[in-house]
């Protein structure tokens, strides 16, 4: 499964045709999770917790069950009540236990024979709570006063003496940062904060669930990964794996928080109990106070670096909290944070701190954009101290091919040079500012992922082929599964359809997360369309007369290996298959495994804003991001996910944030105040796309989904300071902050 | 819910005068309708007045101001050159709300009975010294657009009253005016600060003048001192930092997820400025 091919010359590898999805996309006819609807079907409507922390003493559903229309409601009694570890936590996340643990926190769920009724009849489920201290705020939930979220929550890795709210704890590094320090003409020692955010897909969480007397399943819903709904549904009803089929719809968005479940089980427990299939989808507010927004962040970053710009030693303590149960990204955060460079002194603990939030879920490089904002921010504040150029400095301590990582292993080969190199070459670089204009760069990290995957590729009767993944397309995958099926087939990219099938079709596949798709589903393809090959190779084999060994295939054709095979014409696809049931039956390739060649992606970003120094509102001007694909399969969607990673982070630095109120619920709940960036908010990203070929990957792929949203949090910041003279460490960069700080700059 | 199209303004008064529950007014429909989805308010009766006669239309008065039905939407009045050419500051603050496809159906009306301090088309109207007529069981009755709202969400008509149109002065000569907000994006957003500016010149000399703040008070309002910064002002530097300050003191903000009050003070003086300077240059036909 190594690198095994020509890098360069490829036929349909790196064209852009049209995604095959794309025209049901734009007319309307792709069916989203909310899109389907079933015979009987009832709808359901959960009922969420007005309380930050509060004891559940009673739910009393009579009134509502008493309803005409109402059909079932669930609680916590309907689930399975003998979960442990993550399964546990999923649940109690799902539908609260003995407390409501957030602000939005489902407590139970009615289905009935309308919306308007189901929405009716959970505002007369009567909910008796006992209202409980709250705390939302990662640094005030480790202060021994803090209201404790749950007690004995905490694994074997903290310290003794934390706080009960400090679940995980994790220390790691190498060198002697001390002796490091002491090296460095200059050390710096900041504080650094990033605010928990929302993935803000454009599809609110829906699913369709019928549950049969039977003990049968079938569930339809907007997920990154049907497998993980499949166990996860299981698991939290108590049912045999088997007996669930999910089907995966197509998907508007999902970012990492469509990995795992908020609504599927309840629509199954509602269906289970009423009889009847079950259809719930969420509206925005659901979505913002009780789906997953990423963990928020409090750093201490200290880095020495001498006054040509070497980095003596860094190191971090990086403090998430992740809502009201351990999940906050602190290994991911700790590994990415200092991993672009060669550091030989490096330091890190990372502490894990539950608070009454939801329950953070993946988003894009989950952990790793707080600790780069933390990390690339300190980068630039000495680079300016020491009046050296930021490039020029990530170029000198650049991780490499045989760089000891920051966390531990020793890189293969990597493309952080090439990105540096291509954005100091950039006319960008050079381009001349306006007044009030500043430039800032920052490079990022992320590690990419394999993961179980399992793919099927069959031969049709016309020489066409069809692959079945089970990874949903979030990003243009089907298009790029059917550019490398087509590429290893030797047939052209129209004859290759992709279907992403059923849990009741293939072996367990991880969901599309990691910036693993086009990386390990594209792997499986090409092994599976291979093991085709080699089918079709002995059919014309058989039909030559000749060993299997002697037949190449070249060009969607079987052909003899040489003068000494015997002298036969191709034998093309079309020809083979239209004869296969007569030669042996139908030709098809399967490939399944757990790759784990998967290859880091690094990119670098620079980009130029405007601050009104009046009102403190920052303009994005100009945005380029250079990142390492490995192989760009099909570049536009490339160039389509380094951009949305940069938008997405533009959102995360400038003006997204979660907005608590004194009484612990959440402020901004809608799209008006949860202010994600909108299009004319951004100007043109700018791409380069750089390849350097992963050496675990046939063709040289890389995942590039995720790296893109890690360097725009840093850039913007160094982008502002540049442009104002004042440094912010504290996202996002909103107008009021700035302002605020320009007037202390002055007033100083 | 009971939903109503009454044929007259008379009519809709009639059917509010009878109705017990939740009431709302359908014209857009651009707050009521997300208000019905997110759940936030079911009305008993809607009362949908876009069947009643002259409601779409646009009508130049022969005074040479204007009467814009209640069902008028903003991009009509977007569209309309003549309108757009007299009061380029209502049709700004119109046109700033919601987007392309929102502007197909909000209207002027229903952003001011919304009663929303940071509603972007009210003190464009305030300043411009717009009124309104309101249709009751007594009959029809004149409002300043600066009275109707009364605090969040409120306004000062009458349960059985209902705006029947809106009525916008004369321009007249060497006028101009302006409104411009501040907010975090580009658009899509709601005003943390609005700043409308209407003068009237004099040669240079500001001889008329009015500013209107919104989203830094419980309603929108008008700022007595900072109309007087400007009149007999050539908006000089002095004039500016005194209209800066004027406005920046009558600010009553609240600290909020959209803005502090120290900023909203701030903001407020700053683009109580940018729209004087604006109003200035096209009151001179700049």
């Amino acid at each position: 499964m190594a690198l095994d091919s020509k890098t360069t010359e490829f036929k349909y590898i790196g064209t852009r045709p049209n995604r095959p999805d794309g025209l049901d996309k734009v007319t309307g006819k792709a069916l989203y999770g909310a899109d389907t609807f079933a015979p009987g079907m009832l709808h359901g409507v959960i009922v969420r917790s007005p309380h930050a922390h509060a004891k559940i003493l009673k739910i009393d559903a009579s009134k509502a069950m008493a309803m005409k229309g109402v059909k079932a409601i669930v609680t916590r009694a309907d689930f399975a009540s003998d979960l442990e570890g993550d399964d546990w936590d999923l649940l109690e996340n799902v539908m609260a236990g003995d407390k409501a643990l957030y602000d939005g926190h489902a407590v139970a769920a009615v289905a009935a024979t309308s919306q308007l009724l189901a929405r009716d009849a959970a505002k007369l489920i009567d909910v008796t709570y006992e209202v409980l201290p709250h705390v939302t705020n990662v640094d005030e939930a480790m202060k021994p006063d803090a209201p404790v979220i749950r007690e004995g929550a905490a694994n074997y890795s903290v310290p003794e003496g934390m706080h009960p709210n400090v679940v995980r704890h994790t220390e790691f590094g190498h060198g002697d940062v001390e002796a490091g320090f002491a090296q460095a003409d200059l050390v710096l020692e900041k504080s650094y904060t990033t605010e928990a955010v929302h993935q803000g897909y454009i599809e609110p969480h829906a699913c369709l669930a019928q549950m049969g007397a039977d003990g049968r399943g079938e569930l339809w819903c907007c997920t990154q990964g049907h497998w993980f709904v499949r166990r996860m549904c299981a698991s939290l009803l108590g049912i045999e794996t088997a007996n669930l089929r999910v089907t995966a719809s197509e998907i508007g968005g999902g970012f990492g928080g469509k990995t795992t479940v908020f609504i599927d089980p309840v629509a199954l427990a509602l269906s289970r109990k009423a009889n009847r299939p079950v259809k719930i989808v969420m509206s925005r507010s659901d979505v913002l106070r009780a789906t997953g927004p990423t963990a928020s962040a409090s750093m201490d970053i200290k880095m020495g670096m001498t006054k040509d710009g070497r980095i003596t030693a860094a190191s971090g303590v990086f403090r998430l909290q992740g809502g009201a149960f351990p999940q906050a990204p602190i290994e991911t955060t700790t590994m990415c944070a200092f991993a672009c460079y060669d550091v030989a002194n490096v330091h890190h603990v990372g502490f894990d701190v539950m608070s009454n939030r939801p329950k953070q879920a993946a988003y894009r490089a989950p952990g790793a954009p707080m600790g780069a904002f933390a990390a690339e921010s300190m980068i630039d504040e000495l680079c300016r101290e020491l009046n050296l150029d930021p490039l020029d400095v990530r170029l000198k301590n650049a991780a490499k091919e045989g760089t000891k990582a920051s966390y531990g292993p020793t890189y293969p080969r990597i493309g952080l040079v090439e990105t540096l190199e291509a954005a100091k070459a950039h006319p960008h670089y050079q381009a001349p500012l306006k007044d009030n204009q500043g430039r800032g760069v920052a490079s990022g990290y992320w590690m990419n992922w394999g993961g179980e995957t399992s793919v099927s590729l069959a031969i049709s009767e016309d020489g066409t082929a069809q692959v079945s993944v089970g990874t949903p397309d979030i990003g243009g995958s089907r298009a790029s599964m059917a550019l490398m099926a087509a590429e290893t087939l030797g047939i052209p990219y129209e004859n290759v359809r992709v279907n992403v099938v059923d849990t009741g079709a293939l072996g367990v596949n991880e969901p599309t997360h990691g910036s693993r798709a086009t990386y390990a589903t594209g792997l499986a393809t090409i092994q599976a369309a291979r093991e085709a090959i080699t089918k079709l190779c002995k059919r014309a084999a058989d039909k030559w007369g000749i060993d299997a060994d002697a037949v190449v295939w070249e060009d969607g054709c079987a052909k003899p290996s040489g003068p000494n095979a015997g002298e036969f014409p191709p034998l093309s696809i079309g020809e083979i298959a239209a004869e296969m049931g007569s030669t042996g039956g139908p030709i098809s390739g399967h490939f399944e495994a757990t790759p784990n060649g998967h290859g880091g992606s690094f990119g670098t970003h620079i980009v130029d804003v405007e601050v009104d120094k009046e009102t403190g509102h920052t303009s994005v001007v100009r945005y380029t991001v250079v990142q390492d694909a490995g192989k760009a399969i099909h570049p536009a969607y490339v160039e389509g996910q380094f951009q949305g990673g940069a938008a997405q982070g533009i959102g995360w630095a400038l003006n997204e944030e979660y907005i608590y109120g004194s009484d612990g619920r959440l402020q901004n709940t809608v799209f008006l105040d949860y202010r994600i960036p909108v299009a004319s908010d951004l100007p043109m990203i700018d791409t380069v796309i750089v390849e350097v070929p992963n050496p675990g990957h046939p063709y040289g792929v890389r995942g590039v989904g995720e790296t893109g949203i890690t360097p725009p949090l840093p850039a913007l910041a160094n982008a502002v300071a540049a442009a104002t003279g004042v440094r912010l460490r504290g996202l996002p960069l909103s107008p009021p902050k700035i302002l605020a700080a320009l007037q202390s700059k002055s007033d100083g | 819910m009971k939903y109503h199209t009454p044929h007259t303004f008379e009519e809709a008064a009639g059917i509010a005068r009878t109705s017990s529950g939740t009431l709302r007014y359908l014209a857009g429909g651009t707050d009521v309708l997300v208000q019905m989805r997110a759940d936030i308010m079911t009305p008993d009766d809607l009362i949908d007045i876009k069947h009643i006669d002259g409601v779409k239309t646009i009508t130049k008065r022969d005074d040479g101001g204007w009467d814009i039905g209640v069902a008028v939407a903003g991009a009509e009045m977007s569209e309309h050159a003549d309108l757009c050419a007299d009061w380029p500051g209502v049709i700004e603050g119109m046109d700033l709300i919601g987007s392309t496809q929102v502007q197909g159906r909000a209207t002027l009306v229903g952003n001011l009975c919304n009663g929303s301090p940071a509603a972007d088309s009210v003190p464009a109207m305030m300043a411009a010294g717009v009124t309104v007529s309101v249709t009751g069981p007594n009959g029809v009755r004149q409002i300043a657009v600066q009275d109707v709202p009364t605090g969040p969400g409120k306004t000062c008509l009458a349960a059985d009253e209902v705006v029947s149109a809106v009525h916008i002065p004369a321009r007249g000569d060497h006028g101009g005016d302006a409104y411009l907000r501040f907010i975090p994006r580009t658009e899509m957003d709601i005003a943390v600060v609005g700043c409308a500016v209407n003068l009237r010149l004099d040669r240079d000399v500001i001889s008329e003048a009015c500013v209107a703040l919104g989203a830094v008070a419980p309603t929108a309002l008008i700022v007595a001192d900072a109309a007087k910064a400007l009149i007999g002002t050539t908006l000089d530097t002095d004039a500016l930092a005194a209209l800066a300050q004027a406005a920046s003191d009558a600010c009553n903000p609240i600290d909020d997820k959209r803005g502090t009050i120290a900023f909203r003070k701030d903001v407020a003086g700053v683009l109580a400025q940018r729209a004087a300077k604006i109003a200035y240059s096209r009151a001179k036909g700049a």
